[in-house]
């Protein structure tokens, strides 16, 4: 006999019978086999995780997700999830996995900062009628132009490769094989529309997306999944990535079952493997071999395009990333904690590194400590919800900001954290072809551009808010914020002062 | 406190300019209201032929504009001030006390060999709020070949910046108002009648002379805290507020600048040194950093200077003043004078010249020219379009130009 | 009639006015051109620790002769042509090397092979520790590894594919280290002489050879040969490695909602 113990369901659709005419659309729609029709009834099954497919699905409205009552007596030290955590690894000796960022509110610093806005010492710029600008550089910047002894200004000897965007965002590295074809080629699309930049992830570029490479950052991961020159040569930057604020100093691991045709083509990879990243990268057991992996590929790529590094947010994160930058790193990209993940284990997720908000003040404190800020761009990623999130970044210190999570909601994920489970209802995170032909790419598509677009908006009318007509006016500058926290300490190391306290 | 204008923390934090603000010359000023930003009144003229000008002159353009201050600072500067000691550096100095005199003299001793010194003349005027400042000012010559000057690897202007700094920075109630060749500034809080009083201005006579009129909008002034601010022959009168500071203020203390004045115009002149002085850019591509043009208009320039535009934008992001400003850029050999407004032109900036062609003025207000030069012929700068005048030469732009005009 | 290859050669211990020689940009950056200008047959004398050389070279019809000491990343994504070291090669050559072959007539360093996926290695010497670590195979072609010596510990870490094959020439016990295979989910692994089950790693198993197994060594060791001009002893036997499964670590995590 098998030590099992069942733990208490979480969730439970109730219907509607009334409402319900048995269209049966919610039993398709539900990839994890909650629902079922039996008795000329939709019944409830086990295994709800609370996707809400089936209540976007259902035309009557007849379907209600309710989080059930805990089901355990109330303690103040051992909270239901850590008891349904530990009966659960009694039951299967396995490491707990998870996905999506990380589960815990107190780690939320962005809601505890405010913006300023421009009141009569200067004035306040109305975007729909005055120009806002909102384009960004990615890449290494020269510091200086350099002029020649006649004083005249050589401009083949000032320019650096540089990626060029319309907006401060990057949609994040997500590799195909975490998420569908579908999904990606709406990221990519959207990305291309909107000319901004996507990150490919770590798991190659199909061929069918190499007309989009324009707008695409290659990631070069432990596992070298498709890497070949042709890759490197035809995108326009190039990301090591070394972590993931998700699961810093961890590998990925993408299950051989999800590793079919298309996932094998792209990865190189033999079909049905597993296809594993290793923790480090085997060529880079320190700074100076970080350096040579930086400078083969740009002697790969001919020095055509930027070359970043990609990092999660741990603790000694200033002094790594000046490192970064004196290896010679384009640009820098900061993953939080509270990143997101297709897959990880729940104990580094919800407690390795430290939130991107810190993060980016100490990163940009330090670069600018050490003389290197305006060599380097900086990207910031981890959990940028919002526009609001996005704009605290950037004036936390961030050139750019990442965003992942936040497009995949565009495109339809409710955040249900089953990422690794394969089986997603919305046809993004899953690789089972009967869910992901659910997802429209035109429409997701769509979605994704209307959001980034809404997003720029905001962003445009908060500088003009400001005062300030350009966004690089606004990266770093730390006087135009404040903190309204709990805790002093965190404005100390944020650079940003206390609300109530003036300029001086 | 005030870490905003200050160093970053491992920087050690300035003590000495504090003091002025906090103790001396101006009332009852809290920490938390120290001055940061005017809309002010600025005004300039310029000899093109060398010929001096009185102080006079100059007071009543700035004074013209009595509408436009608050009487919280005002300030002037003379350039081809000293023609018998034009190959020295000018260090003025306003001291709290002798002992922040006797601690500068003897930290200069080190650094420089001492030429001459003088007291700087002073009539306080009964208006105005005491204590006063002693003001004075050395005429010296870097210690080249010292210990000291090798051990900091310089050149001679950069020991010289150095050295200027780490007086404002370390020496309490000590502040170097001005260190260039062959000019002075003269500053303090009070109107501009009243500092140009204080100082007799009309005693002074130079081909160059730049003024400032405050009405900081936030807080009370203080005397170091009034323009022109400047470093090397560099000074700025600076009408504006610049809501990019803290980005700007990053670009200087990376080069090794130390933003000790608490207020957004010091980072301005700093620029100026940075990217004309040690990057040698032409003053054309500086001002375009300053205030450059909207991308979708660079997109209209021809081939190079669109590139040049781009890569003036990419490398030099954090140069970029962002709000509304107009200034009164001047340095010497030759003394030259930049007129600059920002590039949606939210600040007031007019030019005038006379009917001879020889003198030429700049000034938030056209009153002000024509106060002194009724004949004169007023035109506007574009927005972002620097406007250029150079004893010796004559006027090297009107500000209405192509904007690379000889850069590449 | 064949036509004449002509060699252009290149000396890389050219010292410049500081007495340096030869920066590798410089240096990678003449092939680079040459071979766009149609050289076929490059030779480059006095290597000294230039890195990054034919990184991502495509041409298959390209030689490259090294002679000295070529430095790190030698031959990295390597796509097509021939690499052939007289003397020894540093770490992490063939770093992800898609096709083409690398022959070194000598040593190699640590990370020999590093996600390679494609292509050809022969080693006439030794080689370091994590030798063919993450290799891999796709539509049924992988990397080819042909080490004549011995290598050291964590052999073929991570394997996903491809083939490794150690000579042990001149080594009397096993030619291999510790955790040989470890994390191995595909691929095969050959060594000519003895491997205990302690030097294996987790993931990875001894099987029997089979026909085709005796059929690809042969095929490899008559490429050693040809390369090196030796000849190899057939008679002695083969330790063969292969993954459990290819699903190594399918038990150890627990997806349980919580």
């Amino acid at each position: 006999m098998k030590p099992i113990v069942t733990i208490p369901e979480k969730y439970r659709p109730t219907i509607d019978h009334e409402a319900c005419i048995r269209c049966k659309k919610c039993i398709k729609a539900c990839s994890y086999g909650a629902l079922e029709f039996k008795d000329d009834k939709v019944k409830v099954a086990k295994g709800c995780v609370a996707c809400v497919r089936c209540v976007f699905e259902c035309p009557t409205d007849a379907i209600i997700v309710n989080e059930l009552p805990k089901q355990f007596a109330p303690h103040a030290v051992f909270s239901p999830e850590i008891r349904r955590s530990l009966i659960s690894q009694a039951n299967s000796g396995g490491v707990l996995l998870s996905s999506c960022g990380a589960n815990a509110e107190y780690m939320d610093i962005f809601n505890d900062i405010l913006l300023d806005a421009a009141q009569v010492t200067n004035p306040s710029i109305d975007p729909l009628r005055e120009p806002v600008e909102t384009k960004t550089y990615l890449g290494r910047r020269p510091g200086k132009v350099v002029v020649d002894d006649n004083g005249k200004i050589d401009l083949d000897a000032s320019e650096t490769p540089i990626v060029i965007m319309d907006m401060p965002i990057m949609i994040g590295h997500i590799s195909l094989g975490s998420i569908s074809y579908n999904a990606q080629a709406a990221l990519f699309r959207a990305a291309t529309q909107l000319n901004i930049l996507a990150g490919t992830g770590e798991g190659g570029l199909h061929n069918d997306f190499y007309p989009m490479a324009k707008n695409l950052c290659a990631e070069v991961a432990s596992g070298r999944f498709g890497v070949t020159s042709h890759y490197l040569k035809e995108v326009s930057c190039v990301d090591i990535k070394i972590g993931q604020g998700a699961k810093p100093g961890h590998g990925g691991h993408l299950p051989g079952e999800k590793v079919q045709k298309l996932i094998s083509e792209t990865r190189m990879i033999p079909l049905g493997t597993d296809a594993l990243s290793p923790y480090p990268h085997h060529d880079i057991y320190s700074i100076e071999d970080l350096q040579q992996l930086i400078s083969v590929l740009k002697e790969s790529t001919e020095y055509k395009v930027p070359v970043g590094v990609k990092i999660a947010a741990v603790h000694n994160v200033g002094a790594i990333a000046s490192g970064i930058v004196r290896a010679g790193a384009d640009f820098l990209t900061i993953d939080g904690l509270r990143g997101g993940t297709g897959s990880a284990p729940r104990v580094i997720r919800d407690h390795a590194g430290m939130p991107i908000e810190i993060a980016v003040s100490a990163v940009d404190q330090r670069l600018e400590q050490e003389g290197l800020r305006d060599k380097v761009t900086l990207c910031a990623s981890g959990s940028i919800r919002t526009a609001a999130d996005m704009i605290k970044c950037i004036a936390l210190g961030a050139d750019v900001v990442g965003v992942c999570t936040s497009a995949m909601i565009a495109m339809g994920c409710t955040v249900c954290q089953q990422c690794h489970r394969g089986a997603c209802s919305w046809g993004i995170a899953t690789q089972k072809p009967e869910l992901t032909s659910r997802l429209d790419i035109e429409i997701a598509t769509q979605r994704i551009v209307n959001m980034f677009h809404a997003w720029n908006e905001e962003l445009k009318e908060i500088l003009g808010a400001m005062g300030i007509d350009s966004v690089e006016s606004l990266v770093g500058n730390r006087d135009r914020l404040r903190y309204i926290g709990p805790n002093p300490r965190i404005a100390e190391i944020l650079d940003v002062k206390h609300s109530g306290e003036g300029w001086g | 406190m005030d870490r905003d204008y200050l160093q970053p923390a491992t920087l050690s934090c300035p003590q000495a300019s504090r003091v002025f603000a906090e103790q001396s010359y101006v009332v009852e000023i809290p920490d938390c209201h120290k001055p940061r930003m005017g809309s002010c009144g600025i005004a300039g003229c310029i000899n093109i032929d060398g010929s001096l000008i009185s102080g006079s002159k100059i007071e009543k353009m700035i004074t013209t504009m009595s509408e436009r201050e608050n009487g919280l600072g005002s300030g002037f500067v003379a350039y081809g001030l000293f023609p018998d000691f034009a190959e020295e550096y000018c260090m003025q100095f306003l001291f709290e006390s002798e002992e922040a005199q006797a601690e500068t003299e003897e930290l200069l001793s080190h650094w420089v060999y001492m030429i001459k010194d003088e007291k700087v003349p002073t009539f306080p005027q009964r208006s105005m709020t005491p204590p006063f400042p002693l003001v004075w000012r050395y005429f010296v010559r870097p210690k080249k070949g010292t210990e000291v000057y090798i051990r900091t690897g310089l050149n001679e202007e950069d020991y010289m910046v150095r050295l200027v700094m780490s007086i404002n920075e370390t020496i309490p109630g000590s502040c170097c108002v001005s260190s260039g060749k062959d000019m002075a500034v003269f500053k303090g809080s009070g109107y501009a009648r009243e500092i140009a009083k204080f100082y007799d201005i009309s005693r002074y006579k130079g081909n160059m002379w730049l003024s400032h009129s405050r009405f900081p909008t936030n807080s009370p002034g203080w005397w170091a805290g009034s323009h022109p601010i400047s470093i090397l022959d560099w000074s700025v009168c600076h009408n504006g507020e610049i809501t990019s500071y803290g980005v700007n203020r990053k670009l200087v203390e990376m080069a090794g600048y130390k933003c000790t004045l608490l207020t957004d115009s010091e980072v301005v002149t700093y620029l100026w040194d940075l990217m004309v002085r040690r990057h040698r850019l032409p003053v054309t591509a500086t001002a375009f950093a300053m205030a450059p043009w909207y991308y979708k208009d660079i997109e209209r320039l021809p081939d190079n200077e669109r590139r040049l535009a781009n890569q003036l934008r990419i490398t030099y992001k954090e140069a970029f003043l962002n709000g509304p400003f107009s200034i009164l850029v001047g340095r010497s050999d030759p003394v030259t004078m930049i007129a600059l407004a920002d590039r949606k032109k939210l600040r007031p900036l007019v030019m005038g010249v006379s009917a001879d062609g020889n003198s030429v003025y700049a000034a938030s207000e056209e009153c002000a020219i024509k106060s002194v030069q009724p004949d004169a012929e007023i035109w506007a700068t574009r927005a972002g379009n620097p406007a250029i005048v150079k004893v010796g030469e004559g006027i090297v732009r009107r500000g209405t130009e192509d904007p690379f005009l000889g850069a590449i | 009639m064949s036509k004449e290859v002509e060699t252009m050669m290149i000396d890389a211990g050219h010292r410049n006015d500081l007495g340096h020689p030869l920066d590798y940009r410089e240096l990678n950056r003449l092939i680079r051109e040459a071979i766009c200008a149609g050289e076929e047959r490059l030779v480059l004398m006095n290597v000294i620790g230039q890195r990054y050389i034919a990184s991502a070279t495509s041409n298959p019809n390209t030689r490259i002769e090294i002679h000295g000491t070529p430095g790190n990343d030698l031959g990295a994504f390597l796509n097509g042509g021939t690499i052939e070291v007289f003397g020894n090669a540093q770490d992490v050559t063939a770093n992800t090397m898609n096709d083409g072959m690398i022959i070194v007539h000598g040593n190699s360093g640590d990370i020999t092979g590093l996600a390679a996926r494609g292509g050809t290695l022969l080693v006439k010497g030794n080689s370091g520790y994590r030798v063919g670590i993450h290799i891999k195979e796709f539509e049924g072609v992988g990397v080819k590894l042909v080490i004549g010596g011995f290598v050291n510990d964590y052999l073929g870490e991570y394997m996903a594919g491809g083939t490794i094959l150690i000579l042990g020439q001149g080594v009397e016990d096993s030619p291999v280290g510790l955790h040989v295979g470890a994390g191995m989910h595909g691929g095969r692994i050959y060594v000519r002489g003895p491997v205990e089950k302690h030097q294996l790693g987790p993931g990875a198993c001894l099987a029997e050879m089979n026909d085709k197994d005796f059929k690809t060594v042969d095929t490899l060791i008559d490429q050693y040969e040809k390369a090196f001009s030796v000849e190899i002893d057939r008679s002695i036997e083969y330790s063969k490695i292969i993954p459990l499964d290819s699903r190594p670590f399918r038990g150890h995590y627990d997806s349980t909602t919580i």
